[in-house]
């Protein structure tokens, strides 16, 4: 199952859609680093609101596709874990550390404004002194 | 690590609607991981357990389900109803024929792994159980029985 990849700006938004397998996992993080490059996006929300269930697998690639994204100069959100996911995964032990998580979709995107848009700005500033 | 007490039948559930005693699903790929856990959840809650256990069980199948594929290639997870007393429950057993497991008190540490995860899948699975026993053979393969509980609702 292909998870649907929307550009929305600066950003790329990853809606998932279904339960995904391992490799539809491996697939998205491929995936969202290709279209990080191709649309030199400064964040990506993954939305995970039609996950019922987020294993070790699950919360690994997440975490991979956090930080492959930020050494691509992305800053990745999560949004929309729900509450049962929520509880098994901290009885199952498992944290996203260093992964910004936010309650959904609107939060996402004030986060990103808030966290990638300051690198936003100093990339322009950057870009202009590097012209003139 | 316990074996089941004699005292746990498998629960009689002709006057349940909707509920087998007992579903088996063959595990040969990923993509039965993801039918496995999902029929689990299924199970779990025409068991009448709560949506928060529900998921806790199917994250545990999923963990030992992956196992599987990952290092037997194939098996089968078996899902019961159980009763012990007045307790309800479902059992949950992941059996395969695959290299078995070496070490087993290590496999069960936080973080060991040999297939390069995050070495959480059976200790994962542990936790979220209430009852957790595993028998592994080298060349003979794994079976893993996990139960858990159902909480009176009051």
């Amino acid at each position: 199952m292909e998870v649907p990849i929307l550009k929305q700006g600066h950003y790329v938004i990853a809606s998932i859609q279904s339960a995904l397998t391992d490799a539809d996992l491996l697939q998205l993080r491929e995936s969202l680093m290709e279209r990080v490059g191709r649309f030199r996006a400064r964040g990506e929300i993954v939305d995970v609101t039609a996950l019922d269930v987020m294993d070790s697998f699950a919360v690994r690639t997440l975490r991979d596709i956090a930080h492959m994204a930020r050494l691509r100069g992305a800053e990745t959100v999560i949004v929309g874990i729900q509450p049962e996911v929520a509880f098994a995964m901290v009885q199952l032990g498992l944290t996203l550390k260093g992964v910004a998580t936010v309650l959904d979709l609107e939060e996402g995107l004030a986060f990103l404004d808030e966290h990638a848009a300051g690198r936003m700005d100093k990339g322009q500033h950057r870009g202009t002194l590097g012209r003139g | 690590m316990s074996t089941r007490p004699a005292a746990w039948t498998r629960a009689n559930t002709g006057a349940r609607s909707g509920v087998g005693d007992e579903l088996r699903v063959q595990i040969l790929s990923a993509a039965d991981v993801v039918q496995v856990r999902q029929r689990g959840r299924e199970f779990a809650a025409s068991a009448g357990f709560s949506s928060g256990d529900q998921t806790v069980i199917a994250v545990a199948i999923s963990e030992i389900a992956r196992n599987i594929v990952s290092y037997a290639k194939r098996g089968e997870v078996i899902l019961q109803l159980v009763t012990n007393g007045e307790r309800q429950g479902v059992t949950i057993i992941a059996q395969d024929h695959g290299p078995g497991i070496a070490d087993v008190a290590r496999a069960l540490q936080d973080g060991f792994s040999t297939s390069g995860g995050l070495g959480l899948g059976l200790p994962g699975a542990r936790r979220l159980m209430d009852d957790f026993d595993i028998k592994s053979a080298s060349g003979v393969g794994t079976t893993i029985t996990m139960t858990k509980w159902r909480r009176h609702s009051g």
